[in-house]
């Protein structure tokens, strides 16, 4: 089991992440991602592995990763 | 930057320099401060013996760092200790460096620090002084460390540790600089002589900064765990409303609870810690919505500007505070201050916006009555809105 991590200091709202794992990411009122688990860093379930592997490789600024 | 007399335990400040300087093994060390129980004191209080062992099972010589930046713009007690017992904190560090067999040992110097005697100190215990720029957030610890290697002062991603990869890529330490000087004293002394002062769970002495509506404002130093009435007590409050317990990140006290312990345990229920010994004393003459959101917009200010929830998130909850302080007919402000709060909360790469959230959310709540007729247009304080 894995997390997805946002490193804010690269972040910078490009939204892609939370468009592409909707169920784990939403995005506030400025663009940046907002965790939907309540926990910082939220846990990935094996069925969205995938599509949280694809948000980190999509992210614009290498802020997203699974640790 | 005055001292008054303390009103417990007379420790750090009255110290003699040392003949020599201790030499402690590693093992030595680490019995030192697992026995000792000393607990960091620069602000997240955590047990200095957990983060000896971090850098000491690195298995690289690692970078040993004191900090003395004193950001906290009410802090004082880094200054005091640094001009009257110099000496102590370069103790401390060269202890430590040794016992880790450090590859460089550095006493990080604020701006608002005059640096004379540290430099002194510092000649006879082969520690180097670093001089470095200020700011709310260049004393944390992953700032500090981007400063020392000649980076802009702002905070890194938490996800590696700085004990695992610091300045020059090494393993880092970077214990608070009166975190130091409390080593010294325990390693000249000994652990029971340590424990003598304090709680069996918070044991030892710890400097506070106490300013605001007090005759004397100035630092002191008590035992840990002494009641908030008896270490405010040498300052001589002057009809205290409430006191802001561990600074502008912390938590306010009202007046009621001046017998309230200074232990985690005792302060939790109020969403305070004693941090790094900040004491503010609100008086009957300041609003206290006006004061808190004074101390909101300088800590939206201060933000690195690096995470867009804190960059984005602060001012708002600022703007909405002082919209409060200034009576404006608007029943959604707590409503907006809250929002703001919780969506700023864990959403940054250091505890900046959780340290402003939580010292807006007790506003909110401590002064609850206050915010009632704030919105009801009056202030008991300012009188009806203008």
């Amino acid at each position: 089991m894995s997390r997805l991590h946002v490193d804010w200091t690269r972040c910078d709202g490009h939204g892609a992440c939370a468009e592409l794992v909707p169920e784990l990411l939403a995005s506030d009122e400025w663009g940046f991602p907002v965790s939907r688990t309540g926990e910082r860093d939220p846990e990935v379930p094996a069925y969205l592995a995938e599509h949280a592997e694809h948000a980190v490789r999509s992210c614009p600024l290498m802020a997203l990763s699974r640790v | 930057m005055s001292t008054i007399a303390p009103v417990d335990t007379r420790r750090l400040l009255t110290a003699e320099p040392a003949d020599s300087l201790p030499v402690l093994s590693l093992e030595a060390l680490l019995a030192l401060a697992e026995e000792s129980g000393l607990t960091g004191r620069g602000g997240a209080g955590f047990p200095t013996a957990i983060k000896l062992r971090a850098v000491a099972e690195g298995g690289t010589a690692p970078v040993v760092v004191g900090n003395a930046m004193e950001g906290e713009p009410l802090s004082r007690k880094d200054a005091v200790l640094l001009t009257r017992a110099p000496h102590l904190v370069v103790e401390g560090l060269a202890l430590v460096g040794r016992a880790l067999r450090a590859r460089e040992t550095v006493l990080a110097i604020g701006p608002e620090i005059n640096p004379a005697a540290a430099e002194a100190a510092a000649r006879v215990g082969r520690v180097r002084v670093a001089r470095l720029e200020g700011g709310f957030v260049a004393g944390q610890e992953s700032a500090l460390v981007n400063q020392l290697d000649g980076r802009p002062a702002v905070p890194r991603d938490p996800l590696v540790r700085i004990t695992t990869k610091g300045v020059d890529g090494r393993p880092t330490l970077v214990l608070n600089a009166e975190t130091l000087a409390q080593l010294a004293l325990a390693a000249r002394h000994g652990a029971a002589w340590f424990r003598l002062a304090g709680t069996e769970e918070d044991p030892g002495t710890s400097l506070f900064s106490i300013s605001g509506a007090v005759e004397r404002s100035g630092v002191v130093e008590a035992a840990r765990g002494s009641r908030l009435r008896d270490v405010l007590a040498a300052a001589v409050p002057v009809d205290p409303v409430a006191v802001l317990v561990g600074g502008y990140h912390g938590a306010w006290l009202p007046a009621s609870q001046l017998d309230t312990r200074l232990t985690a345990r005792e302060l939790r229920p109020w969403g305070a810690a004693v941090g790094a010994g900040v004491l503010y004393v609100l008086g009957r003459d300041l609003c206290p919505i006006r004061a808190a959101a004074a101390i909101a917009t300088y800590l939206a200010d201060e933000s690195a500007a690096q995470c867009g929830p804190c960059v984005n998130g602060l001012p708002r909850m600022a703007d909405a505070l002082q919209r409060l302080a200034d009576r404006v007919p608007d029943p959604g402000l707590p409503h907006e201050i809250d929002r703001m709060r919780l969506l700023v909360v864990g959403r940054g790469a250091c505890a900046h916006p959780d340290g402003t959230a939580r010292m807006v959310a007790s506003t909110m709540r401590v002064f609850e009555d206050h915010v009632t007729r704030h919105l009801a247009g009056h202030c008991e304080i300012e009188g009806a809105r203008r």
